[in-house]
């Protein structure tokens, strides 16, 4: 560290002397330094970065694929070496794998119900924040995206509470009028929309936030203009604010698809997967036949098989969402 | 981005705001109409609606931590506690060793902090700043990373952590978050904000590549620093299934790994509401805390991450 603070003025005349000729394609202003300068210090300062990208993120990516083909085991997590490998073996197993098509189709159910939820809403909490009001927009906003900055296990908690049929909250009101509160984490078709709920609480801040962040770029004598030439608010919203929040849309419906398809934390931390598997999602099914039972070999399948479809499903949805704007 | 309403020059109400509340501007209504009135009513009452909705468990969870056993199992449930007591606090400190998880979780997440502020940050000056060879390509590597979901890396960095004998360490939390794509992304994007000139003067009075990082890229880059410890911190400190798989020593748990294992081990929690309440308390705490006195820099640090 203290050697930096030297301007290191000893070694500069090394590599620049006055006279060095600007690079070729002269570049004019940039070219005072030898670009092997620039191309040295620009790999010395991707080195770290790239050391960890590799072990810690390329090679588990590649180390995952080639499991899937094998039929690592516990014993393989001290002698990786020696599974065996089995071709399409586990990949033809999950496709007969009952519990595993129904982690699929729950986690489908999860996306399909949860993602337009969570983006409709949000776009509606933040049309709301910009347009609506011009007071307290810090205190709301804040107010939103408290769930955002909380560890799972806290809601987790809190949200057990909430539901649990005999003294929850849900429960203590229902009875305050009358009515017995159902059984929603223990009831195989309320658990999923429970957790969607959930799910939506939690992540509506972001969206939220991009949103913002959006309506803000769009400039304002747009709005002007309609609302002089006589836009309604609603038509104002559909001509001018909808087209214009379309990258956002687009970003935030691909990031949101792309977590939702991931979704392991709610389901584990509330249901286990439970009642009867109705909460059962891909990612949890992985977690489960990996540590729990560790098939490791099987579960890198299942990892696999759902990142083919996070990529098809993002692509698709890059591809259609995209054409709309034309 | 929050500044957008006083830098646009029209010296209307808010930026974007339908109806001018205060002075009058040349174009729009001078006055908002009963009917405008009553929209905005209506308006803030959807949105206090919306905002009791989102921090209701919030308000629970702070004030059941202060509640005995009777309020927090009387139906219908009790909001206000009637008699305030801490004893919860004292039982949970007895059975689940709070300041070791708390000092877990803290050294993991100052750590992985760190390392992102120096290896995001020199990469993204790089990106930004440099021209070399390969610089496309590991700009299209650092966003293909984005896109890759972390539960498909687990098993095999699992087996690679056992292999380095890394499981119940500290290291063993800390390497696989030590450098993460969507910092350098952010970093990026805010060292390009850099003007070139200032770099240039520097090279010709002849400072270093990494002096000019270090002491003229950095400082001017503060904020952006800001934004990244933040979102940093907060994921380390929430993060929950690698520390989960990572851990196996009760004395190497962090905090919300704690506190899960404890509130599914019914010998210990007794199944008492109030104990988990109050973990519940302990590990949102610090974050709602930070959170809200820097919260500017989290809704910039998304936007910036999200839009550009």
């Amino acid at each position: 560290m203290s050697t930096t603070t030297e301007p290191a003025a000893h070694a500069a005349p090394v590599k620049t002397g006055p006279g060095a000729p600007p690079p070729p394609g002269g570049a004019g202003r940039r070219g005072l330094r030898p670009v092997a300068v620039q191309h040295r210090a620009g790999w010395l300062f991707s080195t770290p970065f790239l050391v960890l990208f590799a072990v810690f993120m390329a090679l588990p990516i590649v180390a995952t694929l080639v499991m899937s083909f094998t039929d690592f085991g516990l014993r393989n997590v001290t002698d990786p070496f020696s599974a065996e490998f089995i071709g399409f073996e586990n990949y033809t197993k999950l496709m007969d794998d009952e519990k595993f098509l129904t982690s699929l189709f729950n986690t489908a159910y999860f996306v399909v119900v949860g993602v337009p939820l969570t983006v409709g809403v949000g776009l509606f909490v933040a049309v709301l924040l910009n347009n609506g009001i011009d007071r307290a927009r810090t205190f709301f906003r804040v107010g939103f995206y408290a769930p955002v900055v909380t560890s799972i296990v806290a809601i987790a908690v809190v949200w057990r509470f909430v539901l649990d049929p005999s003294d929850g909250l849900i429960a203590g009101l229902a009875s305050e009028v009358g009515l017995t509160s159902p059984d929603f984490l223990g009831s195989e078709a309320l658990a999923m929309p429970s957790l969607i709920v959930m799910a939506v609480w939690r992540n509506l801040g972001t969206v939220m936030v991009l949103f913002i962040a959006g309506l803000q770029a769009i400039p304002p004598d747009i709005r002007e203009a309609a609302r002089l030439d006589g836009a309604s608010t609603w038509q104002e919203f559909r001509r001018i604010t909808v087209p214009l929040l379309r990258p956002t849309m687009l970003y935030t419906t691909v990031i949101t698809t792309i977590g939702y398809l991931n979704v392991f934390e709610e389901p584990f931390v509330m249901t286990q997967g439970g009642p009867s598997n109705s909460t059962l999602t891909v990612s949890l099914s992985m977690y489960r036949e990996g540590f729990n039972f560790f098939h490791m070999g099987y579960a890198s399948a299942m990892a696999y098989v759902l990142f083919v479809v996070i990529m098809a499903i993002t692509v698709l949805q890059l591809r259609l969402l995209k054409d709309n704007t034309k | 981005m929050s500044a957008a309403p006083t830098t646009t020059p029209p010296p209307t109400a808010p930026a974007g705001t339908n109806e001018p509340a205060g002075p009058v501007s040349s174009a729009g209504p001078a006055r908002p109409t009963p009917a405008a009135r009553l929209r905005k009513a209506a308006v803030y009452a959807l949105l206090s609606l919306g905002l009791l909705l989102m921090v209701a468990p919030f308000l629970w969870m702070g004030l059941s931590a202060f509640k005995t056993d009777r309020e927090l199992n009387a139906s219908p449930p009790v909001w206000i506690p009637t008699e305030w007591t801490t004893e919860h606090f004292g039982e949970l400190l007895d059975k689940l060793d709070v300041p070791l998880y708390f000092l877990n979780s803290l050294t993991v997440a100052v750590l992985v902090t760190l390392c992102n502020l120096v290896f995001c940050s020199m990469l993204g000056y790089a990106l930004a700043k440099l021209r070399f060879g390969g610089k496309n390509k590991i700009f299209a590597l650092v966003l293909a990373a984005l896109m890759v979901p972390g539960n498909l890396m687990l098993l095999p960095l699992f087996v690679l952590m056992s292999k380095l004998q890394l499981i119940d360490s500290y290291a063993g939390l800390v390497l696989p978050f030590a450098a993460q794509a969507f910092g350098v992304f952010l970093m990026r994007q805010f060292m390009q904000s850099i003007p070139d000139e200032l770099l240039e003067a520097a090279r010709i009075d002849g400072a270093r590549e990494w002096y000019i990082f270090w002491r003229i890229a950095m400082p001017l880059v503060k904020p952006a620093l800001a934004t990244l410890s933040i979102l940093i911190f907060l994921g380390s400190w929430n993060n929950f299934v690698w520390p989960l798989i990572a851990t196996n020593d009760p004395g190497k748990y962090t905090l919300p790994v704690a506190l899960a294992t404890f509130a599914t081990d019914p010998n210990q929690s007794d199944g008492s509401n109030g104990m988990l309440m109050v973990g519940s308390l302990l590990i949102i705490l610090p974050v709602l805390l930070v959170f809200m006195v820097l919260q500017r820099h989290f809704t910039q640090g998304l936007a910036t991450t999200g839009l550009k």
